[in-house]
């Protein structure tokens, strides 16, 4: 019996066969997250339905020294929860139950398999609502978020989940239970909850999560712009962040995305637009009304040609059907797309885009720009036909080159899906190596055997204990055993 | 130690930590100034101080060698006004920050320096809307216990590359190394401001808080019986939402807080308590007879217990709340007898985050929770 084998039927022991995978045809299931081309099945798959049964899978793998992987509705985009051929994937989707709901405290507790859009639902009714929005958010999962600090085009105004987190349990690599923070803000000591979020799954796994409720605005008002370029469309944000103007959204789409949008779900765009802007401000009535005003004198003086204003709930939806369905629809419009997510400083939107344009014709390709223009996350997909030979690597440069592009301007190489498998190799041109070092201190005083969803973030493990050595971005097949990239 | 020579200067009088002398100061200008002198000073302990607003809260240092006094690392680096964002030196003073018709929102006491409000995490009453240090900073540079330089974060508001070690050095007390740069996302300063202010019972901030007024604060003074609340935004919108809070609460507008407002209510030589309970809980410590002040609309209020005993029943309150309180300040008498951090989850990963990041245990030494 070889150890994985035992650690199968130690775990089919203490959780019960039924939550314990081990046939192949099932364990494909589980091979991917939403970035489809990296592929690799996980040995065993446990499905616990308590935070005490996800202790004891954690324990189990630190006893016998095998790699987990925490996985929760496997809608990530840059491969965090991409499995480890010899180790557990560890599946929250039986942990769904909202806990309690506290408007009086502005908090709901939920476990982690719970869909981020299950804890508006089950606060709306008490004039409350879970603000971080990701577009993902009917299908995603709290703990997924939480390991992803996942944003959504909301967050201008109010934030990540970072900033919506004040309570977590988690389970540390070791199998040890941890309590941090709770109803009550500023838990004293070292902010291990600010730590935890965003780390991808490699400091534990979040087994209950607390988040903050937010009142539901008094007001809401959205409006659609179309400008002939981009660069307008730029101007008009950039004119309403410096009005001392906060929306609660800024998003952009440019000709191509808005063409894909068009055939996918018929949004009904105005026609003839080369950049359409979706702004949206909440907030208590006179306030948001003396706003919206001067934001749409802003696109004017920028140069909307249009501007739609939504009479009702129903034209703010298909407003936002077209953005919201982007990454989808350019489906309709290429066989093949790559979705980019990377930050640059608001500013600097136009002389980047047009960068994105030289990049793209240089490489042959197009490349479709949605982004949230308020906070200058780009979302570039790029397109390209796997059939044409060649296409798929000149699409992966432009991508690359995209990448690059936001760290020479200052921005990030992820505003919100995360560096996970995918961008590893970019973080040493983001960061120095000591940089890269001393956020690995704190991977080591939470999993020194390196257990946690190995592989991820950091292109180099750091030997917890050692003095560092150089960071290069080591070759996939060497950070994923077994990984099959299509 | 010829290096540590050039780069520290014999400590005067007032060099001392809770009372802990000092032998060494050093004042570095610059981050790679700062990396030098903590790389040559291995062997030494550290405790580091800004505008010494903080320096004697928490426990003494078990051992102190060198202080470091970050006001020579001041100024503001880069104000993208269009980005929103600043990138300032450590030892700035909040107070010197002048970013035109943009703040950076970090209103804890006053005369602090950036990298004191930062490690001390402290707040004031509008955290409520803007959130605290947490909330607001987007990118940190520090010097390791090592001499090793590392940043995290960066300068644009969204960014999920790495850990987050800002959030890690937030509230640190020093213990993980010296903060020489901070990134902060700033806000627009609001057209207009007004506060309501009213003698009216802790019950209120429900009120105030389920009203659509988005209040930037709601603060509470139990001495004085007051509730003030403030409002920011647009002239229009302003006063419409001040009538609403009026109707709610009671009481008068004012341009003026209230004299207590975000004062802390102890006495420079007394014991200060920083006290946290859930939202629903603050008229349960407001009630209890012992007069507390802060943040109503976050539950995070402040106290000036008189002796030990108080300093327990405090605590025991906030426990049964579902809450937790720290003793921030305490005289030498009273501190050196005290838990002053109180029961802290997590401890046992928190040990293990110094060892990784100060094995020597060097950097403000016994000065943080669990004897960190
Ligand atoms: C169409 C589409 C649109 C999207 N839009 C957005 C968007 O607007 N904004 C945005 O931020 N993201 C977006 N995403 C990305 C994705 O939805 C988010 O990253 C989401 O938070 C992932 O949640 P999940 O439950 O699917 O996590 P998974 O994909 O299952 O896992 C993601 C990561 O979290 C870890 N993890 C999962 N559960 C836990 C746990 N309990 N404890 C610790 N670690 C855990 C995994 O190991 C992995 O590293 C989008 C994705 C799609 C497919």
């Amino acid at each position: 019996m070889t150890d994985l084998d035992a650690l199968a039927r130690r775990l089919r022991e203490s959780l019960g066969s039924g939550q314990v995978i081990t046939d192949r045809q099932e364990l494909r299931t589980y091979e991917c997250d939403g970035l489809a081309h990296y592929r690799v099945v996980p040995a065993i798959v446990a499905l616990p339905h308590t935070a005490e049964q996800v202790a004891t899978v954690v324990r189990a793998c630190a006893d016998a020294k095998v790699p987990f992987v925490a996985r929760g509705s496997g809608t990530g985009l840059s491969g965090g929860a991409l499995p480890h051929a010899d180790g557990v994937l560890i599946v929250t989707a039986q942990m769904r139950r909202i806990l309690d709901v506290v408007p009086e405290d502005e908090r709901a507790v939920v476990e982690p398999g719970v869909i981020n859009l299950q804890v508006t639902r089950a606060a709306s009714p008490h004039g409350y609502y879970y603000a971080p929005d990701p577009s993902s958010q009917q299908i995603c999962s709290i703990g997924g978020n939480v390991a992803e600090n996942s944003g959504g085009a909301h967050c201008l105004k109010y934030g990540f989940t970072t900033n919506h987190v004040t309570g977590l349990q988690f389970v540390a690599p070791d199998g040890e239970l941890v309590r941090v923070g709770g109803r009550a803000e500023d838990p004293p000591g070292y902010d291990l909850l600010g730590a935890f979020v965003g780390s991808e799954g490699t400091l534990g796994i979040a087994t209950e999560v607390t988040v903050r409720l937010t009142r539901l605005p008094e007001s809401v008002r959205t409006l659609l712009a179309a400008f002939h370029g981009v660069d307008a469309a730029g101007a008009a944000t950039s004119a309403i962040i410096a009005a001392g103007v906060v929306p609660a959204a800024v998003e952009m789409m440019d000709a191509l995305a808005i063409e894909a949008a068009e055939a996918a779900v018929a949004c009904g765009y105005p026609p003839g637009a080369g950049a359409v802007l979706i702004v949206e401000l909440d907030g208590p009535a006179a306030e948001v009304e003396a706003q919206f005003e001067e934001v749409t004198a802003l696109c004017e003086e920028s140069g909307a040609f249009e501007i739609r204003i939504a009479a009702d709930d129903a034209e703010r939806a298909l407003f936002w059907k077209g953005r919201k369905s982007a990454f989808a629809a350019v489906g309709r419009i290429s066989p093949d797309y790559i979705v980019q997510d990377g930050v640059i400083p608001r500013t600097a939107l136009p002389s980047v885009l047009r960068k994105i344009d030289e990049v793209a014709a240089e490489n042959g390709v197009r490349v479709a720009n949605v982004f949230h223009a308020g906070d200058g996350n780009l979302h570039p997909l790029v397109l390209f036909d796997d059939g044409v030979p060649g296409e798929a690597e000149r699409a992966e440069t432009t991508s690359g080159a995209i990448i690059d592009l936001c760290i020479e301007y200052g921005g990030s190489i992820t505003g919100e899906h995360g560096v996970g498998a995918d961008k590893a190799k970019y973080m040493p041109r983001m960061f120095g190596d000591d940089d890269l070092d001393t956020m690995q201190l704190l991977r080591c005083a939470f999993d020194p055997d390196g257990l946690a969803n190995p592989g991820k973030i950091f292109p180099t493990p750091r030997l917890c204990g050692e003095r560092p050595g150089r960071h290069r971005a080591a070759e996939d097949e060497d950070r994923f055993p077994g990984v099959e990239v299509f | 130690m010829g290096a540590l020579d050039e780069l520290t200067r014999p400590a005067a009088d007032g060099d001392h930590v809770g009372g802990v002398p000092a032998r060494l100061v050093a004042s570095p200008g610059s981050t790679a100034e700062a990396a030098a002198l903590i790389a040559a000073a291995r062997e030494l302990t550290v405790v580091i101080r800004g505008a010494g607003t903080k320096v004697h809260w928490g426990p003494p240092p078990r051992a102190l060698d060198l202080i470091i006094d970050t006001r020579r690392l001041a100024g503001i680096v880069e104000h993208a006004a269009g980005d929103l964002i600043t990138v300032v030196r450590a030892g700035t003073p909040l107070a010197d920050l002048s970013l035109g018709d943009q703040q950076l929102v970090l209103d804890g006491p006053a005369g602090a320096t950036v990298g004191g409000t930062v490690a001390a995490n402290t707040s004031g009453p509008l955290r409520l809307r803007y959130g605290t240090v947490r909330d607001l900073l987007i990118g940190i540079t520090v010097v390791r216990p090592d001499g090793k330089v590392a940043r995290s974060g960066g300068k644009v508001v969204k960014n999920v590359a790495g850990y987050d070690l800002g959030k890690l050095f937030t509230g640190s007390y020093g213990t993980l190394g010296l903060i020489t740069e901070c990134a902060f996302r700033l806000h627009p300063v609001a057209a207009a401001r007004v506060y309501v202010r009213a003698a009216a019972p802790a019950s209120v901030v429900a009120a105030v808080l389920s009203a659509q007024v988005v209040p930037s604060a709601i603060e509470l003074d139990s001495a004085t019986g007051e509730v003030a609340v403030l409002l920011e935004g647009t002239p229009a919108g302003v006063r419409d939402r001040a009538s609403v809070v009026e109707k709610l609460i009671g009481g008068e507008l004012s341009e003026q807080a209230p004299a207590w407002w975000g004062v802390p209510p102890w006495h420079p030589d007394g014991i200060g308590m920083k006290l946290s309970v859930p939202k629903s809980r603050v008229p349960a410590l407001a009630e209890s007879g012992f007069p507390v002040r802060g943040s109503a609309g976050t539950g995070v209020l402040y106290a000036a217990p008189r002796d030990i005993t108080e300093v327990e029943r405090l605590r025991a309150l906030c426990v049964r709340n579902a809450g937790h309180a720290v003793v921030l300040t305490a005289p030498p008498p009273v501190r050196d007898i005290l838990d002053m951090w109180g029961p802290v989850p997590g401890l046992a990963l928190m040990r293990r985050i110094k060892d990784q990041f100060d094995p020597g245990r060097r950097f403000a030494p016994g000065r943080f929770v669990g004897g960190i």
